[in-house]
């Protein structure tokens, strides 16, 4: 493929035809800022937060749909530029609910970080109009809060093109325009299947995850890349811990997945911290489970098989091991059946 | 599977066969609606009109249990049409000819008296399959779990062999896995017939290498039990103890009553879980395990994908991993076993099984690993069979249609299937927990044709006893066309629909895998 | 010493005597919000954030002043504590500017956790909202009074140097707030800016000038460090974002911990990978000037050179 040059901020670049200035420029490693693109969908080039200066273009050019071209040079922190953005964020912010305060997404915005970012405080002199939707917070798995909502469509593209669902689109008009699934009515009465993979995408706090942003902020959290423990596809996911606790799931870029995850990876970790988790060994005794020590259980588990190998003979005893547990503890309680008790009578529900 | 996941999307033809995939494999189906935007054909074969059943070009509703009619339908069209891959036959393949004489029986006219679908549709598929740059196959438990499970996989993988469909990208047969480590389980030798990488201890050269590296006695040569025969060993009495680690087979098993029977007779039963589940309450002594959250170790996904799980918070009050668990049980029984770290258990499996060998903790922080991947600097096998399948030559397995060992009569008029649903897993324990997903799905019900509700005088919402030869249960009744008359459909994560109580221990010969997918049931109104 | 034992939220706690209830709750591990309280200043109990529930006791109780005795029942989440903290929330909140978006505390702020930790989101009061000028007179503390809750930390950790108290409470009732004698801007009252006020301030109303803009809270890791300047062996924080050290900041002032301006600027020129020219005042202006200015070193330099020249 044919490749082109062009020099970004004096830097010079060489990308494959087709690129994007916005891809030019992460390739050097110079930042852009980005509120409606993203690489793994299509780009609908509409925020304009991108927007950079060409030399003899006639206005700012949008750099996430514009081409790179063969000795192009690009500024992308003019003066002009720097003013197009501020004015583009004064904008969002003149009907945006001042909320951080307590936000789920504080520390996790796009808006708050761009508007920190080019010092911009409030509307300025746009103070307009502020939504009054009511929060939706009936499912519970996503929280939508349409006021925060700055109509980057990523959602929408999101349930399209990743999810292949199609349950939100830009609904009304003008002021009123709004995401919504078809007839504006809430997720839980649409064809959502609450795989949040929406939620992953949107940049500001207009969609959460219900769960974990009311239980903890984005700077309390640490990240845990991990495997998710349902179905065979393996996807990767991010577990967001708090004080020893896991209080949430975010995609990362995963192997098999990318960020798209379904309803029980993302929204299934509950049961880790459940109440009803075993916490100690329990030995039955007149029928009844009684807390034991784990030196008592263990020792009482290795008399009983014991006895029963050096007894009855090894194929006595039948052994279950499971696809849920890793490879080693498969690995392990292989060679338990085989090393310690001396039986192939090992299996594994892999039938079922 | 033979192919990775993510090249579904390319393939211009696609098999669904005995698949939900979009609700049991949310994120393979995306790549199977990524492929349908995309324009390539897809054909989905199920009993019912399920999700992804509506978004294919053709549905071919078939009979519960008729696969192998369909598949060989297909494979007839494609000989007699002469649309066959000769250079892949000649080349690659041994015993075309046995093909070529059994399914010859298999006419289209003759596969719709079987399979209900109608002789033009098996005639369009057959061309489109055999035509399609590559296509893909993919296949879940509607396929393994019928008493004729192995041959429905033989009958796939001659389809795809007779068109060369197979050992490219955007192709071959890829089963999809329902719990996250089958593969894995399978991989490190959880099963009674092999060791690690599938080396069978049969062999006298495989035993010999473990018995050295494991430093013990004589490993037996004889395959031990599967699930199913040691639960019939303990109803005997020739197996007396038991120790099951995170498995719940009172729920998940066939005829769930007599799995609970036949445990309830062992001398000593252990189990080890995170929940008291309904097999735990039935053991002697119970040991507490960790979740996935709590330790670290790998999975190997449905596409030999070997990937890792890291601790992210400490175990549950006195819980313990089970690697940890099973080491300290060792021990007690005199044999020294003893590992810092699963990391260290990964090497030892590296060492004595050759298609892990290549793999460690340290190269699989930078990512996951697909298997063969027999040296520290192989990259891995996303597609397997490129260029030769591991026996040299891809030997056709002809195989013949039976009907499944229990069809509707007069007493029990309805075929009742059991699968999956999206928002939760397996028999519940872990999904019925989250404090989201029940409260989001939080009641099973039966699935059931309007026409055979009306001759029941059931209506949308009442409660029906389900019953089998086997056991019965209540559950609430769903009008729906999803699925044709006379089947009736739900899902086995519901403790309180323990639908399992019902189910048919009719064991395929080969794989032993239980006949869930078909069994004959009556439904009643409850008054 | 002799021990009283008391029960916090169902847990037995044994403390010595003498130990405030807010000491004896956080040896049991259980949390209570505080604003006003500083182990390292003298006793306050004006911001009533930190009432518990005591039975047996007329209203709730500030928990930083109030002594554990021996059988006392605390219960530190109840719904009346709840409501109180809650309560004391929204007040704060009433007069409050919502400007979390670019506040330099966003994610540090006690206000802010408290608020989420209560699910207070704004306020039911109607407040009247102060609008004082920001003070940006001096190019090392900048002060924005609307966000001050009045908690009196900085006060008190001035005073706490001998000879410093260049801060205190001014004016009455809703006019109240902190300011120099005179109330004139920082840059023209006798401060040092040592930052110790700074240190402690729970909200964003005092930051620190040189970090403005460069990062936010959550983004630096913070590494502490000893000054070597003098003998006092004085506190500081390198913050480090993106692998680069931005700037550094005092950590726990005490008694007898100066934290002086000129050791954290020394700290500074040392660390920082791209350290900002030092500024003082000469005759009654800030002006640059040159590191050896900055630190006091010239005459030492001069001599230097002077000898290792011959
Ligand atoms: S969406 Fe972003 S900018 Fe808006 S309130 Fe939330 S954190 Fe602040
Ligand atoms: S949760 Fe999934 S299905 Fe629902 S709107 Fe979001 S992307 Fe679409
Ligand atoms: S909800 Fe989020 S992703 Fe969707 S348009 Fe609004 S801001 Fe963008
Ligand atoms: S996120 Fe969903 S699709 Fe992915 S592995 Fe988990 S259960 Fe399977
Ligand atoms: S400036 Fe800060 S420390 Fe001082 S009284 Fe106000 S809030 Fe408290
Ligand atoms: S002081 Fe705290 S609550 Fe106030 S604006 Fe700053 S961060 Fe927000
Ligand atoms: S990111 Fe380029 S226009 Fe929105």
């Amino acid at each position: 493929m044919a490749d082109v040059t062009l020099l970004i901020n004096g830097l010079q670049v060489t990308v494959p035809q087709g690129s994007t200035i916005l891809d030019a420029a992460r390739q050097l490693g110079v930042f852009i800022p980005t509120l409606c693109h993203d690489p793994e969908l299509t780009s609908v080039g509409s925020c304009r937060m991108c927007v950079v200066d060409v030399k003899g273009a006639r206005s700012l050019v949008i750099s996430c749909a514009t081409a790179a071209a063969e000795g192009m040079v690009v500024e992308t922190e003019s003066p002009a530029v720097m003013e197009a953005r501020k004015t583009i964020i004064e904008l969002l912010l003149a009907n945006h609910p001042m909320d951080c305060l307590t936000c789920g997404k504080n520390g996790d915005c796009r808006l708050q970080d761009y508007a920190y970012m080019y010092g911009v405080k409030d509307g300025g002199v746009f103070q307009g109009a502020v939504h009054q939707y009511p929060l939706e917070e009936n499912n519970p798995f996503i929280t939508r809060d349409m006021n925060k909502c700055i109509l980057c469509g990523k959602c929408i593209r999101a349930c399209a093109e990743i999810q292949g669902n199609n349950v939100v689109d830009f609904t009304y008009r003008g002021f009123n325009t709004k995401v919504a699934p078809a007839m504006d009515t809430a997720l839980d009465e649409s064809s959502c299947v609450f795989c949040g993979n929406c939620v992953a995408v949107c940049p500001t706090g207009a969609l959460q995850e219900k769960a974990l942003r009311a239980k903890a902020r984005s700077w309390e959290v640490k990240k845990v890349n991990t495997t998710c423990p349902y179905c065979g596809t393996g996807c990767s996911f991010d577990l967001n811990v708090k004080d020893g606790k896991v209080v949430g799931v975010t995609s990362c870029d995963g192997d098999v997945n990318g960020r798209a995850l379904c309803i029980k990876g993302r929204f299934g970790f509950g049961f880790i911290h459940h109440q009803d988790r075993l916490t100690t060994p329990l030995i039955k005794k007149n029928g009844q489970f009684v807390e034991a020590g784990w030196d008592e259980a263990l020792s009482l588990v290795a008399e009983k098989l014991g006895s029963l190998r050096d007894n009855s003979g090894p194929d006595s005893i039948g052994i279950l091991s499971s696809a849920r547990c890793t490879n080693e503890e498969n690995y392990l309680l292989s060679k338990f059946a085989r090393a310690v008790i001396g039986t192939n009578n090992i299996d594994h529900c892999a039938r079922l | 599977m033979t192919n990775p996941i993510g090249d579904i999307a390319g393939a211009d033809f696609i098999l669904a066969i005995g698949t939900n995939t979009t609700e049991s494999h949310p994120i393979i189906g995306l790549q199977v609606k990524k492929a349908v935007r995309q324009g390539s054909i897809l054909v989905v074969a199920d009993p019912r009109k399920t999700e992804v059943a509506e978004l294919a070009k053709s549905h071919l509703q078939i009979k519960s249990g008729s696969d192998i009619a369909l598949l060989n339908g297909l494979a007839n069209v494609i000989i007699s049409e002469d649309l066959y891959n000769k250079e892949f036959v000649a080349e690659r393949t041994e015993d075309f000819e046995a093909l070529k004489s059994v399914v010859a029986r298999y006419t289209p006219e003759y596969t719709e008296g079987i399979t209900g679908v109608p002789a033009a549709a098996i005639r369009e598929v057959a061309r489109q399959y055999a035509g399609a740059k590559n296509a893909t196959i993919l296949y879940t438990m509607g396929i393994t779990q019928h008493i004729c499970g192995t041959h429905n996989v033989f009958a796939i993988a001659n389809l795809a062999m007779l068109c060369g469909q197979i050992g490219k990208p955007h192709s071959g047969v890829n089963p999809l896995r329902g719990q996250n480590n089958v593969q894995g389980a399978c991989d490190v030798g959880a099963l009674p017939n092999v060791l690690t990488g599938y080396q069978p201890v049969a062999s006298d050269e495989a035993r010999a290498k473990f018995e050295a590296a494991w430093g013990c006695g004589p490993i037996p040569a004889k395959p031990g039990l599967t699930v199913g025969e040691l639960l019939e060993g303990a109803d005997k009495g020739a197996i007396k103890g038991m120790y099951i680690m995170g498995e719940n087979p009172v729920l998940s098993d066939p005829d769930a009553d007599h799995a609970a029977h036949s445990l309830k007779k062992l001398e000593f039963l252990v189990v080890q879980d995170i929940f008291l589940t309904e097999t735990a309450r039935l053991a002697d002594v119970v040991l507490p395990a960790t979740s996935f959250a709590e330790k670290d170790g790998t999975f190997s996904n449905t596409e030999r994908r070997v990937q890792l799980i890291r601790k992210a918070v400490e175990p549950v009050g006195n819980s313990r991993p089970d690697w940890r668990i099973i080491c300290d049980l060792a021990c007690a029984l005199g044999y020294t076993m003893k590992y810092d770290s699963p990391a260290d258990i990964m090497k030892e499996i590296a060492s004595v099984t050759p298609s892990y060998a290549g793999i460690s903790y340290e190269r699989l922080e930078k990512g996951g690993i697909q298997w063969p991947c027999p040296t520290a600097d192989h990259p891995g096998t996303p597609v397997l069979h490129a260029g030769k399948f591991s026996r040299g030559l891809g030997k056709f397995h002809p195989v013949e249609h039976v009907p499944p060992a229990e069809t509707p009569d007069e007493q029990y008029p309805l075929v009742l299937s059991t699968g999956r649903r999206r928002a939760h897993y397996h028999t519940g324990t872990m999904t019925m927990r989250t404090g989201a997903l029940e409260v989001h799905y939080s009641k099973e019900y039966l699935e059931i044709n309007p026409a055979d509700a009306a001759r029941l005088n059931v209506q949308d919402g009442d409660m029906v006893r389900v019953t089998s030869r086997r056991g019965s249960v209540e559950v609430m009744a769903r009008l729906t066309d999803i699925v044709s008359e006379g089947l009736v459909f739900t899902s086995f994560h519901f403790p309180e629909v323990a639908i399992n109580k019902l189910t048919n221990p009719a064991r395929d010969s080969i794989s032993k895998i239980p006949e869930f997918k078909v069994c004959s049931v009556k439904v009643e109104k409850i008054a | 010493m002799a021990s009283v034992t008391l029960t916090i939220n169902g847990k037995k706690v044994t403390v010595p005597r003498g130990t405030t209830v807010l000491d004896a709750a956080a040896q049991a591990g259980i949390f209570i919000p505080t604003f006003c309280h500083d182990p390292e200043i003298p006793r306050f109990g004006a911001c009533r954030i930190c009432v518990v529930e005591i039975p047996g006791m007329r209203n709730l109780p500030a928990s930083c002043v109030t002594e554990a005795t021996e059988g006392m029942v605390v219960e530190t989440e109840s719904p009346a504590v709840v409501e109180a903290r809650s309560t004391i929330l929204e007040l704060l909140l009433a007069n409050h500017p919502m400007d979390c978006l670019t506040c330099e505390k966003n994610g540090d702020c006690r206000l802010q956790d408290y608020c989420f930790r209560y699910g207070v989101k704004g306020s039911g009061f109607e407040g009247r909202q102060h609008s004082y000028p920001l003070d940006d007179s001096n190019p090392y503390i900048v002060r924005d009074l609307n966000k001050c809750i009045l908690c009196g930390r900085c006060v008190r950790t001035c005073a706490q140097v001998e000879g410093r108290a260049v801060i205190d409470f001014a004016y009455r009732g809703f006019d109240t707030k902190i300011a120099p004698p005179m109330d004139t801007p920082l840059g023209e009252s006798d401060c040092v800016y040592c930052g110790r006020c700074l240190a402690v301030c729970p909200v964003g109303a005092l930051t620190y000038k040189r970090m403005a803009g460069k990062g936010r809270s959550w983004e630096y890791d913070k590494k502490p460090v000893t000054c070597t300047f003098c003998d006092s062996g004085c506190q500081f924080n390198l913050n480090v974002k993106d692998g680069k050290i931005v700037g550094v900041t005092a950590a726990s002032p005490g008694p007898g911990r100066p934290l002086c301006l000129k050791g954290r600027l020394g700290l500074e020129l040392l660390y920082c990978d791209d350290p900002q020219a030092p500024e003082l005042k000469k005759d009654g202006e800030f002006v640059k000037v040159s590191w050896a200015d900055a630190l006091g070193l010239e005459g030492v330099l001069d001599k230097m050179k002077k000898l290792e020249g011959k």
